[in-house]
């Protein structure tokens, strides 16, 4: 019983994600697969966050630094190489190099919680001012104009491999975004379930305790981090082949909105931050063809977000998936309390269950 | 601006009534009865200040084309799109508006990075684009026409006129992106073609808000006036803190970005402040005086810039040439622009380039007084010498990229 | 000569201007452990109501000194009671909580009082100080800074409601064993930080004007500012603005205003390295 439900869901999971990969293309429109696309980078993103604050514990509040790194270092590497395939391994692979330089810096000081949070914020505004000043003609990486405040317009879209000029089409973009959601999904779950994660998630619970038997909390930490930074780096990438790499890649509004997704998908899932990702992201979507008339029924998005964001924090902090959960499990217990037999309610806390 | 709970309550409700709604929407069936056009501009967030006045003079324009008959005689539809500054969904909005909407023209984007995130969607889309915002120049594509000033035609006037009247020693202040770096250079040249020296330039970055060490810097080298090419909220600190130093009645300012803040400083702060710009409010005009008296009025917009009412001429332009044209196809309609299409509007007369596929166009010069610009001395019909030295689409249809303008010095 | 002045004037002033834009968060953040990330907002909504009680006749000092910090240390209290008190203990919570209230507040003051808003100019006139002139403004608040912060002292160290201020700092469980409630003390202490906002937001709108989003330019350094400064409200947020503040304006005047930024915040990053804790979580840890 106790793995039959987790079982169903995964597959669940699994089916939807790979209806969506090969049922869209056939059937939507092309601005519904250019939307699926960012939607995809972005849940990867969402991703990233849930496994290292939802279950290593560690807020990180500037996940953008990584994901703006890897849209830039894909983009200025793209341009210089000529064919994309390396600066799509760079794109993922100086992201994670800097998460493992900024994470012993952070955990080797014993840094945690709100010191933690406010070091990655500072970082990921330091990497912020940093590219949002390089407009003059000074700031050429080899062929790459990093544009400053106007990003890089004429980043590359990705190519066969090895065959430079065979540009993907919006199509393939697609396909590419959702699998590699799929894939980092289920990568993390997997993950999730060998010695490394349940040490992970430990640490979170309770550090001392780890470290007293034996494991040096840092060295978890650090990894977890650093597969967080590159996750985020690959969403990176995604998000330049989709739209273009600008310094708002680096910004405090994207960090905020990854912490968003998962705190309103339900933190310590990672279904849920993509489920979040793709709500708030439709609902975005959706705001900005609402005003037709200026001074008319003016609806101001910041408004709406603000209110939703409070409304969830107070009302439904566990976030959705556990809003659903709960739902489902009281209705599955009112429906088995009414004949009276004395049957323990296995089936709503299925994770308690012997 | 008034203001009801009660309005926000029924739009609210509105909102979330249209919201479950929405994606079940019937197609209408009697589309093809419209010609829809798009309009994206960011209507909320930091650029709104703009974003509003653009989709209210759109609205105008289209209401009054629909009022004469409309096009070929079909009515024209505006879907307005709202980016709320996020370049993202420039790209998501582009793509809807020309695939699944089926637009016969898009206008919109207000920064460069939002105008380069849609143009080649729309170019591979094959959909008309219009971008009517004021820009550092050098877009050479066939598809998009860019009816906003560049900095040539702006600074190649205003610099001499300062400079007479003011003197040969030049402070430059301005935002650092590509739009200011830029129109540094051009301050720069046009300073020394006339005899002057640019004593030094400082970059900000657009949120910076605190211009104390700038100022006292500033005094330490004496110029004899400073060019501002600050743009955004953040620096309009800046013409504050000057003037709460007192410094605006030792070291006269000119500007080719002071617009809009005109109505956010007080005239003690910007009173004498020069400026250039393709358009300005104090244009005399009859035509002119009632277009500003119907934005005031009818969209509660205090107070009128170059890329709003470029955004007028940009839609009519595009009206009178499928009318012309006979068609909203999109080749025909562009061969009708280049055929030297023009449209006299509030902001003077606005011609097509067909080599640049930028507009020859009326440039004022103006001095800020109480809340308003005065027009000093106007120049008409400017041509886009800036964007012209690289492009000439003429000789390559195509070409489809933005030029960096090497600006010689 | 007249430049050492001016330039020692203009690092009183970012000093000055640090502790200004920090302290309400300070003291929410020392004394509730709570992060507002709506102090941005509180800043501009004090710039809003002060501008707007000017429009309306009322006189200028009145509008910036009373009318700003009545307005947004009523509304933080509403705040407080409708938001916050639930989630006390939960930092993270109320950190996501005040975000989204700074959106819903950026949003609102769009919908109530447009995008352009225009301002008030800086009171006071200006001093000439050898071949410099400087906004004798800026100097004002060079003094409004020191005063602020010399009547915070005053008022934790003599008074017993800066007693029972101390107590519930430091134990709030043995303070409320004592009798003082901590549900009141904390939607005091939300009040005044939330006061202080306004104040302050109302003293800076005629140098750096109203509209909804200046927020974003003063959370972050505030933000750094505090956290930099650690548990002590007012001697961290005082040596961590001398600090950073100092760092800022000599980058800025070697060399350029975004370097003078990024030495900022680099200075902070190093900073909470060496001492996680803050500041004053290492150093004057009895300090007030």
């Amino acid at each position: 019983m106790s793995r039959v439900l987790p079982m169903a869901g995964n597959l669940a999971v699994l089916l939807v994600g790979l209806g969506v990969l090969f049922g869209l293309p056939a059937y939507a429109e092309t601005y519904l697969i250019i939307n699926a696309t960012i939607f995809a980078s972005f849940a990867i993103l969402a991703v990233s966050l849930a496994l290292i604050w939802g279950y290593a514990g560690i807020l990180c509040f500037g996940q953008a630094a990584f994901f703006g790194l890897g849209g830039y270092t894909y983009a200025v590497a793209a341009i210089n190489f000529g064919d994309t395939t390396g600066a799509a391994v760079l794109a993922v692979a100086l992201p994670a190099m800097f998460a493992a330089l900024l994470g012993y810096f952070m955990f080797w000081g014993r840094i945690s919680d709100v010191y933690l949070g406010v070091i990655t914020l500072t970082v990921s505004l330091i990497l912020y001012r940093f590219v949002n000043q390089t407009a003059g003609e000074e700031w050429n990486i080899g062929q790459a104009p990093l544009g400053g405040f106007n990003g890089i317009p004429s980043t590359p879209i990705l190519n066969w491999p090895g065959q430079p000029g065979e540009q993907l089409a919006p199509e393939n973009i697609f396909s590419l975004a959702v699998g590699l959601l799929i894939l980092v999904y289920f990568g993390c779950k997997a993950l999730l379930a060998t010695k490394f994660g349940r040490i992970v998630v430990a640490i979170r619970e309770n550090e001392t305790r780890v470290e007293l038997l034996g494991y040096d909390a840092r060295v978890y930490k650090l990894t977890i981090f650093v597969i967080g930074g590159a996750l985020a780096g690959l969403s990176g990438l995604m998000f330049a082949n989709s739209v273009f790499v600008s310094p708002t890649m680096f910004s405090l509004p994207v960090s905020g909105q990854i912490i968003i997704w998962v705190i309103i998908g339900g933190l310590g899932t990672l279904i849920g931050p993509v489920i979040g990702c793709i709500m708030m992201q439709v609902l975005t979507n959706w705001l900005g063809t609402l005003n037709q008339v200026p001074g008319f029924g003016w609806v101001d998005p910041n408004l709406v977000l603000g209110v939703i964001l409070v409304v969830f924090v107070l009302l439904v902090p566990r976030g959705l998936t556990a809003l659903v959960s709960d739902t489902y499990g009281w209705l599955a217990q009112r429906l088995r309390s009414r004949p009276p037999t004395a049957e323990p309610d296995a089936a709503a806390q299925p994770e308690t269950a012997p | 601006m008034s203001f009801s709970r009660r309005r926000l309550l029924t739009t609210t409700a509105a909102g979330l009534g249209a919201a479950s709604a929405g994606p079940f929407f019937i197609r209408d069936l009697r589309a093809e009865d419209f010609i829809k056009v798009a309009g994206i501009h960011d209507t909320s967030g930091g650029l709104d200040i703009y974003g509003k006045q653009m989709v209210a003079t759109m609205d105008l324009a289209v209401n009054e084309i629909n009022a004469a008959g409309g096009l070929l005689g079909k009515k024209i539809k505006l879907i307005n799109y709202d980016p709320q500054s996020n370049i993202q969904f420039y790209t998501q909005y582009a793509t809807e508006a020309a695939t699944k909407e089926k637009v016969a023209v898009v206008h919109g984007g207000i920064t460069s990075a939002s105008r380069e995130a849609i143009r080649p969607l729309l170019k591979r889309f094959n959909t008309l684009y219009f971008y009517n915002t004021p820009y550092e120049g050098g877009v050479c594509d066939r598809n998009i026409f860019c009816t906003g000033s560049t900095p040539a035609q702006t600074v190649e006037k205003l610099v001499p006129y300062v400079m007479k009247k003011w003197g040969k020693k030049v402070y430059t202040i301005a935002a650092d992106y590509n739009y200011g770096q830029i129109t540094a250079k051009w301050v720069k040249k046009y300073t020394q073609d006339n005899g002057g020296e640019v004593v030094q330039t400082d970059f900000f970055p657009l949120d910076v808000t605190d211009f104390g060490p700038t100022i006292k810097k500033i005094q330490a080298a004496k110029p004899d006036l400073v060019m501002s090419a600050l743009v955004g909220a953040a620096h309009i600190s800046f013409y504050r803190q000057w003037a709460a130093a007192g410094m605006n009645k030792q070291i006269p300012l000119a500007s080719t970005t002071f617009g809009n803040e005109v109505v956010i400083t007080s005239p003690e702060e910007h009173n004498g402040i020069i400026v250039a710009f393709a358009y300005l409010e104090g244009i005399d005009t009859p035509v002119n005086k009632a277009f500003v008296e119907t934005i005031h009025g009818k969209y509660g917009i205090p107070h009128m810039t170059e890329l709003a009412t470029m955004t007028y001429h940009g839609v009519h332009l595009w009206a009178d040439a499928v009318k012309k044209a006979n068609s909203i196809d999109r080749m025909k309609v562009i061969g009708a622009l280049e055929a030297g299409a023009s449209y006299s509007g509030p902001a003077g007369k606005t011609t097509i380039d067909a080599k640049t596929h930028h507009t020859v166009l009326d440039v004022y010069i103006g001095e800020a007084k109480d809340k308003k610009f005065n027009v000093l001395e106007s120049f008409s019909q400017q041509a886009p010498a800036d964007t012209a030295a690289v492009c000439d689409l003429k000789k390559n249809p195509n070409d489809n990229k933005q030029y960096v303008i090497d600006v010689k010095t | 000569m007249d430049y050492v002045i001016i330039l020692a004037l203009q690092i009183c002033s970012a000093v000055a201007s640090l502790v200004l834009i920090s302290l309400g968060l300070a003291v929410i953040f020392g004394m509730m452990r709570v992060i507002n990330l709506a102090h941005g907002e509180f800043l501009m909504l004090g710039g809003y109501a002060a501008i707007t009680a000017f429009n309306k006749g009322v006189n200028l000092w009145l509008a910036m000194l009373v009318v700003a910090p009545l307005t947004v240390g009523l509304f933080g209290v509403v705040v407080e009671r409708l938001v916050i008190r639930h989630l006390y203990g939960r930092l993270i919570d109320t950190m996501l909580a005040t975000w989204g209230l700074s959106l819903a507040m950026i949003g609102f003051v769009t919908v109530v009082f447009g995008n352009t808003v225009s301002g008030i100019s800086a009171p006071l006139g200006s001093l000439t100080i050898g071949a410099y002139r400087t906004g004798a403004y800026e100097v004002f608040l060079i003094f409004v800074a020191l005063v602020l912060l010399a009547a915070g002292w005053s008022v934790l160290r003599y008074t017993r409601l800066g007693l029972i201020a101390r107590g519930t700092m430091q134990n709030a469980g043995m303070a409320a064993a004592l009798g003082v409630s901590p549900s009141l003390v904390y939607a005091v202490t939300f009040g005044i930080g939330a006061a202080l906002s306004g104040l302050v937001g109302g003293l800076l709108a005629p140098l750096s004007g109203v509209v909804p989003t200046i927020g974003a330019a003063y959370i972050a350094k505030a933000f750094i500012t505090v956290i930099s400064g650690g548990a002590a409200i007012l001697s961290g947020t005082a040596i961590a603005s001398g600090l950073l503040g100092t760092i800022n304006t000599a980058a800025t005047f070697a060399f350029t205003p975004v370097i003078g930024e990024v030495a900022l915040l680099i200075a902070a990053v190093i900073l909470l390295r060496i001492l996680p804790q803050g500041i004053t979580g290492r150093f004057f840890r009895r300090a007030l």
